[in-house]
Formats: C-alpha cells, structure tokens, sequence
C-alpha cells in the first residue's frame, strides 16, 4: 500500500541526506519526494509517498523520528486531503495540430507556457492519475521532453500538520 | 572575553566535564592542540585514531560518562569511523571531534579533505560541521546532550581549521533547544497494565536482557524483577554483567553461542520479557521459531526497536531503568515451580564445560584461571572470535561494566585498545585484553600508547595459530577447506619486549597460574602469549539459519 507521509524538518543543510541516505540503507522504496520551505523559515516540509505494509510504514516512521533534525512525521493517507503534482511537458506540434493539442489542453485544464516553431510547452496541475492521464494523451504527439515534481499534500478542513498542530504520528 | 573556537572547544569539555580524551594531532586541529597544551584535560597520545575512538569508547562502557576521541582532518578522521560505527551498533555514548579544512577550501578536494560527515551519517547517532565559530559552543554542548541521553550513542563535530582558529566574544550558549529530540523515558500506564497482567498470568517466565540494562543502570531493578518473579535470565553478549553471573537465576547467554538451557527455556517459555535487548539476529536465530509459545514484552528505549526484528505483543517504550521501577510495584512475588525445576534439570544436564589438561593448554582453562586469579574483579575487554565466546563463558560477570566487548559490529582490534581506555577510566583496578593471535595484530600498535602511559592494561593472547573462529565454520560448514585461515605470528613475547613492555608465555595448565600473577604484579602492561589446543572450538552453537532448540557440539 502507499502511503503519503508529511515530514517536518528542520532547515538544516544536510537533512534531505539524512532522510534519503535513511531510506536507501534501510531499504525503504521512495515513491516520491518533495521538498519546500513551510510557513516558518526554519522548518521544511517534505512530502514523501512510500511503498510499504504497516510493518514497513511503522519502521520508516520511528527512524525518520531517530533522526534529530526531524521533528514531526504525519501518516495522511487516511484522513481526507488535498494533493498535487505539476508537469511540464514540451510536445512536438506542427502548426496544423497546435488545435487539438489545445484542446487536450483545454481537457485537462492544463495552460500552454510557450510556443516555439515546431514545440508547444504545456503546465499542468492535479493529482497522481490525472498527471499519469495527461502525460498519456500528449504521447501520440512526440513528447520531447517531460519534467515533473514529487507530489505535496495538505489535509483538508480544520485538520491540519504544522510543528504545534494537532496531528501527530503516536 | 575574547577566546578562539579551539579555546571555545576546550571551555566546553570541561563545563561538560571531560577529564580525558584520546587523540592523534594533525595539521588542521593544530588550533585545538594548541588549546590543549595548557588544558586541564588529561590527552592520551595513541598510536592510530582507530585505537582513539576505541579507546573513548571502552572508556565510557567502563565508566558510564561519554568518550572523546580527537583526530584530524582526512585520513585521521576516516581512522576513526569502524571506531565510530562501533559505538553506534553498542549504544556507546561517544563524542568525535574532527578537525577539517578552512571552510573556503571545503569542497575542493583540497589536501587531507573528507566529507567525514558523510560518510559518518549512517554510524553516527547525529553529526555536525560547524561553519561559524559563534555556533561552535551551542554544538558541542547539543552533541554531549544527544549522545549521552535516549538512546545513547557516537555524535561528530567537524570543525574547519577557520572555526578553531576563529576568535569571537564568548558567552554562554543558553539552553538547548532541539524540536526533534524528545526521547521517551516514561513507559505509559496502559502498557505497563498490560505487561504486568501478562506476568500475572504467566506460568514459564524468562527474562531476556540486553546491554540497555547496563547502559540505563538497572541492574538493581533488574535482579529485583528476577527475584520477585523467580524467572530465569539470560543475557546477551552486551548484557553480560546487569545479572549476577553467579546468581541461581542465570542461566547464561541466549542465541548462536548461548547454553542449551538459556536457548530451551526460551523456546519453552510462554512469556519472554526482553529489557533493552534488540533481537539480534545471533539471539533469535531462525526468527519464524523464535520463542514459539511465548507472549513477549519488549521494553526498550528505542520505538524503533519495536516490532523491528520479531514481534513484539507488549511494547513499552521507555528508560529500562524508569520502566522497571514503574513496572515493580504492580507485580506480585511468584514462587518456584515446576517450571524452575525444569530448568534446573536442564542445568545439569547441559552444563558448559570443558576437560582440563595439565600438560596442555585450552583456551576454557586459561579463561578459568584469569577468573581465579582475578577473583572475578577485573575488567574484562575482548577482541573478536572465539577467544570472545570463551571470555564470555568461562569468566563469571557479577557487576555491570565488567565485560567489555565489541557486540553489533564485531570489530576485531577492539578490544586493546579498549582495554587502554578502561585502564584509563579505572586506573586502580585490573583490567585484561582477552585476545586472539589474529584480532591483537590489528591495532597491536597501541603496546607503545600502554608503555608510553605506563598503563597495567593485561593483554592475554589466546594463540591458536588461526582465525580461529573463522576456521571453526570452514570445518563445520565447509568441508574442513581452511581458505587463507591459518596465520604465520609474531613471537609475542618479543614483540612485547621491543615495545617496552613484558612477554612471558604459557604452553602448560599447570603453568598459568604463576604466569598470571606475576602479570597482574608487573605495573606495567604485560603480554601474555598463551599457546593454546589448535582446533578446540566454541560449543554448544545454534548453526547460522537454525532455530535456537537445534544446537550441536
Ligand atoms: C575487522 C574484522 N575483520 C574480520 C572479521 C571476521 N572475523 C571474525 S572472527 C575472526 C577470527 C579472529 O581470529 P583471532 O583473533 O585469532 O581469534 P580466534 O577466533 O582464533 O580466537 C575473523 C577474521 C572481524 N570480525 N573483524
Ligand atoms: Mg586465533
């Protein structure tokens, strides 16, 4: 099962090593990971989906904890809440088929960045699926190159994960 | 006051109370020798920074305060790591100090520069590098704290040779302030309910304790547990010593090496109460039939532990020590049974032992008679092999911080100059080396460190001609083929000699005795080069992959 986990961290150099040299030697599978600054300068929040059973998810959890420049860890997967990626995607497009690329545009409510001769660049925004569905409808089209972020997430409603909020990992 | 980060440095271990630390000098911490040169802190000069880390770290098992180890940039540094990564695999509380390049070289590649922060991340229970002087008392003063609490284990502090050069006005640090270090020493009312419902109900109790009982100090509590419940206890190799060796209840070490009784009453029990132990792999053996009937309580002060190797019915997280006060009071005393006499039975029919020879010399009797010599009083250190498993039979622990050995990592080299930090923390006490041929050729270069201090540090080389423990699986398990096993040594005795140091050698029981009390007599360290049976080897043993119920030999 996945599961998406926010982590707040201190903004320490080195503590993206830390976290992912954790995973690695542990052998944890990262899905994905995000990372940013949060509302408080000194603190980062990453967002990290992995791949695991309970038994994986309570081992990654409790080591994250071990590490000192983490300060707090949140298991969202269960409750409701919001999450995104966004995609940049370059295709390749003759004048002629700039429409129908639009409208797949349109389709996704993706927004086109930048036109060139032979290229069309397109940003979209959404959850896992919608992305994957996006990315999928470019092909035909000759995508030349792709790049896209980890996912972040928010819990929705009143709920909420920051250093004093009030859910919390035990 | 004006003062230079190496000034800084100093100021701070000693507001943190180092009285000693073990160091090699080098050109980036040359701020900080300096600093030490009229420092009111004992500096022990080894002879290669793997024997400083050690040394820090048998240091601290023998004393319960945190070992510091001093080396500089580069190759000093990464010197230290098996040092370092041995202390995290034991839970050793231990402060590094690296010195490193100027900051404006770092990155570069520049000479005697290594990323000894990380390529120290995953041994270290936290690592720093200090960019500013300013920051440099706050650091250290947080890398004592987190080593020394929780869990505890190694921290580094790399210091660029700027930050220790550096100067700033000093002031106090302030309080620590760390959001992500909370440990958990309490263990919560619902789980100790629930364990102490459990024993209630239990009819074949065993207690399982590991080396957090010695690190927390629980020894007390420990044997009270023991005694109000009448349950048995078995140690593991880092645990040796937090139950009386010679108490009716023990019943000696569990796992790959244990006795037949410690490894049956496991896999009989029906309630397995392990206390700061982690389920190693050389305890559990095959994990699937690891203690089969049995509810387990794990208290441990690492919730990571939990449920990490094997199943855990009653966790509860906290100090041992605290843990086991609460837990007490809500227990009440069983008496023998069936269950005692069962095991008893099995003590006797099982016994560890050995044949005794006069006119030859096993390693089991030699042990025995370091035992006898000693009254069981001395600090015991260890290499890593088969000497290590006999030092662990045949020597009887009745105190805490007694045995000193190299558990998770193994580490050959360990033991001597481990046994120079345990001379160094008790310098009135007798403190022996149990050695192998091969393990004290690994770090044999610290003879000069002991004769230089004049430390009585007794080296006991259990010379088999082989790495014995090694050998001792080939011939188990691979068909007697004995690959690159078989050593060609040094003569001991004048190895020693060249060093400064006495040799003397023992090839006959009747010999030992003599031997070791004149090494024990002699204030300086002594070599003792004991040629012992080739082939003897250690039994009874679980084979790698079998259950603890399947032993052989
Ligand atoms: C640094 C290191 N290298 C290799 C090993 C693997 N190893 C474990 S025991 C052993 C043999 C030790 O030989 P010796 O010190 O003579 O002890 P004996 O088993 O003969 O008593 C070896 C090579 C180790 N534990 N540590
Ligand atoms: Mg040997």
């Amino acid at each position: 099962m996945r599961h998406t986990l926010a982590v707040l961290v201190e903004n320490n150099p080195g503590v993206l090593a830390r976290v992912a040299g954790l995973f690695s030697r542990r052998g944890f599978n990262i899905d994905s990971l995000a990372v940013g600054r949060t509302e408080n300068p000194d603190v980062s929040r990453m967002t990290i989906v992995v791949e695991g059973d309970d038994r994986i998810l309570e081992q990654v959890t409790k080591q994250l904890h071990k590490l000192i420049d983490v300060i707090k860890i949140s298991d969202i997967s269960p409750e409701e809440y919001v999450d995104r990626e966004l995609v940049i995607i370059k295709v390749h497009s003759d004048p002629a088929r700039r429409g129908e690329i639009m409208q797949v545009a349109d389709i996704f409510r993706a927004r086109i960045v930048d036109l060139g001769r032979k290229t069309i660049t397109l940003e979209c925004t959404g959850n896992n699926g919608k992305i994957n569905a996006f990315e999928e409808s470019l092909r035909p089209y000759g995508i030349k190159e792709l790049v896209r972020t980890g996912k972040i997430a928010m819990l929705r409603g009143l709920r909420f994960t920051s250093v004093n909020g009030q859910k919390d990992d035990d | 006051m004006k003062m230079n980060g190496a000034q800084i440095l100093v100021q701070g271990l000693l507001d943190q109370g180092v009285d000693t630390i073990f160091g090699y000098p080098g050109g980036s911490v040359l701020p900080i020798y300096d600093a030490l040169y009229d420092a009111n802190i004992r500096h022990i000069l080894v002879r290669h920074e793997q024997g400083a880390a050690h040394a820090a770290d048998g240091y601290a098992r023998a004393s319960g305060r945190p070992g510091v180890c001093l080396a500089t940039s580069g190759p000093g540094a990464t010197n230290l790591v098996t040092g370092i990564a041995n202390a995290y695999m034991d839970s050793v509380p231990m402060v590094a100090i690296t010195g490193q390049v100027p900051s404006a070289l770092l990155g570069r590649d520049s000479f005697q520069e290594a990323d000894i922060t990380g390529i120290t991340m995953p041994v270290t229970k936290h690592n720093y590098i200090v960019k500013d002087v300013k920051e440099l008392a706050m650091t250290l003063k947080e890398a004592f704290y987190i080593a020394t609490t929780g869990k505890p284990g190694p921290v580094l502090v790399d210091i660029p040779r700027d930050v220790s050069g550096g100067t700033m006005d000093y002031e106090d640090p302030g309080p620590i302030n760390l959001p992500g270090y909370r440990p958990v020493l309490e263990g919560k009312e619902e789980q100790l309910n629930k364990a102490a419902a459990a024993i209630t109900d239990s009819i074949r109790p065993v207690i399982y304790a590991g080396g957090g009982v010695i690190g927390s100090g629980a020894h007390q509590e420990l044997k009270r547990l023991a005694e109000l419940l009448m349950a048995p206890v078995t140690t593991t190799l880092m645990g040796l010593g937090g139950f009386p060796g010679d108490h009716p209840l023990y019943l000696g070490m569990l796992g790959m090496h244990g006795s037949r009784y410690a490894n049956y009453a496991v896999c009989e029990s029906d309630l397995l109460i392990a206390v700061g132990a982690r389920f190693d792999d050389r305890v559990t053996g095959k994990i699937e039939s690891f203690a089969p009937d049995a509810t387990i309580i794990h208290i441990d002060i690492d919730p990571a532990e939990i449920r990490k190797n094997v199943r855990a019915d009653i966790p509860v997280v906290g100090d041992v020590k605290i843990v086991l006060n609460q837990l007490l009071p809500r227990l009440e005393a069983k008496l023998s049974g069936a269950w005692q006499q069962k095991i008893d039975q099995w003590k006797k029919e099982y016994p560890i032992g050995y044949e005794e020879d006069n006119d030859k010399l096993k390693p089991q009797q030699v042990i025995s008679a370091i035992y006898k010599a000693t009254r069981g009083q001395a600090r015991i250190a260890t290499e890593v092999g088969q000497h290590q498993m006999w030092a662990a039979h045949y020597y009887t622990y009745t105190r805490p911080r007694s045995f000193i050995s190299s558990g998770g990592l193994g580490a050959m080299g360990y033991g001597f100059p481990a046994a120079i930090g345990v001379q160094v923390a008790c310098p009135d006490e007798v403190v022996f080396d149990i050695a192998g041929d091969g393990s004290i050729q690994m770090n044999i270069q610290e003879m000069a460190t002991a004769v230089n201090y004049q430390l009585p540090v007794n080296v006991a080389v259990m010379n088999n001609g082989w790495l014995g423990m090694v050998r001792q699986w080939q011939e188990l398990f691979y068909n007697r083929r004995y690959s690159c096993t078989e050593l060609v040594n040094p003569d001991f005795v004048k190895l020693a000699e060249a060093y400064g140091a006495s040799g003397i050698r023992v090839t006959r029981g009747a010999d030992l005795k003599p031997a070791l009390e004149e090494a024990i007599r002699n204030s300086g360290p002594v070599m003792l080069d004991f040629v012992i049976e080739r082939e003897e080897n250690v039994f009874p043993m679980v084979p790698p992959g079998e259950s603890l119920g399947n032993m052989i030999g």
